[in-house]
């Protein structure tokens, strides 16, 4: 797929974020990414599929290299936007603490560095309140703050935390 | 706390619907289809009632067991964990991983780039191009995990949630006239999918919502 992430881990290699990390699930089941009951599990995977799956791709470099230039910036804003409109609707009737209820959960995963992209393209969020509130409290989480991208072993030294 | 049948909102040519409608065949699960128009009155997906019932705006939706969901992958999980036979994902992790990751490249990383919605943005003068380009550079991925994880199907030789990717996306690549001879592996098992019964009953073609021209 010529793309990241990748992951190689008990002799086999797997792309696709969340195919990588239901399978991290499913080996390694504590502590829990995705909650028991089916009619939240569902919850959860709604609201990542919409991220990684209506939002992200829609704005990833490889679009954007596509759409132009003088385009670029519009247009990852319009892919974000769209998507936060739903999302910020859908997290009324969800969230707790989090996305869903009040324990961390895959679509929390997706939620982070998604907010990260809409700041980066400069989208306004003064219109999505819920997504802002969970934002900040995942931030604060230590899992969130170790794999944050200014602190990776390529992070550009001007960009380091 | 079931009262009636599943409702299903759906657009006869959504290749998203088709997998969930594929997903609903296969587990012998009778439901109704709310027709949803994505192209007349502006599209209906776009109503009041619509987006109330889905905020996201789409098709397909679900409505089960007291709850409306929406993505067509988070509903035909849904559909596996309580409805579990039989299988549309493989027991062990190792093959799960890879119906996953087939699943999610089609649905996360082809399709979303020449729906409907996409299209209309790049105007309709690049529409062909840019749907063309999207599928094939999908496709030559696709292909190429094939040739290590399909046997009669994608994975292995049990049909799973990656065949109900796979086929709608071909559908899709034959509408936008896409060369599928270098996609010998894709256009095979597409082909032994499309002789089941849940492929077909399911098929565009056969919706409630067809248009006359197009019924089978």
């Amino acid at each position: 797929m010529k793309q990241v992430p990748a992951l190689k881990i008990d002799g086999i290699t797997i792309g696709q974020s969340l195919a990588i990390i239901e399978y991290l699930e499913e080996t390694r089941p504590t502590p829990r990414l995705l909650p028991q009951d089916p009619k939240k599990r569902v919850l959860v995977r709604m609201i990542s599929d919409l991220i990684a799956g209506g939002i992200q791709p829609l704005q990833n470099l490889s679009i954007l290299k596509q759409v132009g230039q003088e385009n670029q910036l519009a247009w990852a804003q319009k892919a974000i936007s769209s998507g936060f409109n739903a999302l910020e609707q859908i997290l009324q009737s969800t969230a707790g603490k989090y996305c869903v209820g009040d324990e961390v959960s895959m679509a929390d995963l997706c939620l982070v560095p998604q907010v990260a992209n809409a700041e980066r393209y400069k989208v306004d969020l003064t219109p999505y309140p819920t997504i802002s509130r969970i934002n900040k409290a995942l931030l604060a989480l230590e899992a969130f703050q170790v794999s944050h991208p200014c602190r990776q072993p390529d992070t550009p030294p001007e960009l380091r935390a | 706390m079931q009262v009636g049948k599943p409702i299903l909102y759906s657009y006869f040519r959504s290749s998203c619907s088709w997998r969930v409608r594929i997903a609903l065949a296969l587990k012998s699960i009778d439901y109704e289809t709310v027709p949803v128009n994505l192209i007349k009155d502006g599209g209906q997906q776009f109503s009041k009632e619509f987006q109330a019932l889905n905020p996201m705006k789409q098709v397909p939706a679900l409505k089960i067991d007291g709850i409306t969901i929406g993505q067509s992958l988070a509903i035909i999980e849904y559909l596996e964990e309580t409805r579990p036979t039989p299988r549309l994902l493989p027991q062990d992790p190792k093959k799960r991983v890879l119906v996953r990751m087939i699943s999610d490249l089609i649905a996360g990383g082809i399709q979303p780039l020449q729906n409907l919605s996409i299209l209309k943005q790049v105007g309709q003068e690049n529409q062909l191009a840019w749907a063309q380009k999207a599928i094939s550079s999908g496709f030559n991925a696709l292909e190429q995990i094939l040739q290590s994880t399909a046997g009669k199907y994608c994975v292995g030789d049990e049909v799973s949630m990656a065949d109900l990717c796979l086929v709608p996306q071909v559908a899709n690549a034959e509408r936008y006239k896409v060369d599928l001879t270098p996609y010998p592996t894709i256009s095979r098992i597409n082909k032994a999918l499309l002789a089941l019964e849940a492929f077909q009953v399911s098929h565009p073609c056969r919706q409630p919502d067809t248009p006359p021209e197009l019924r089978a």
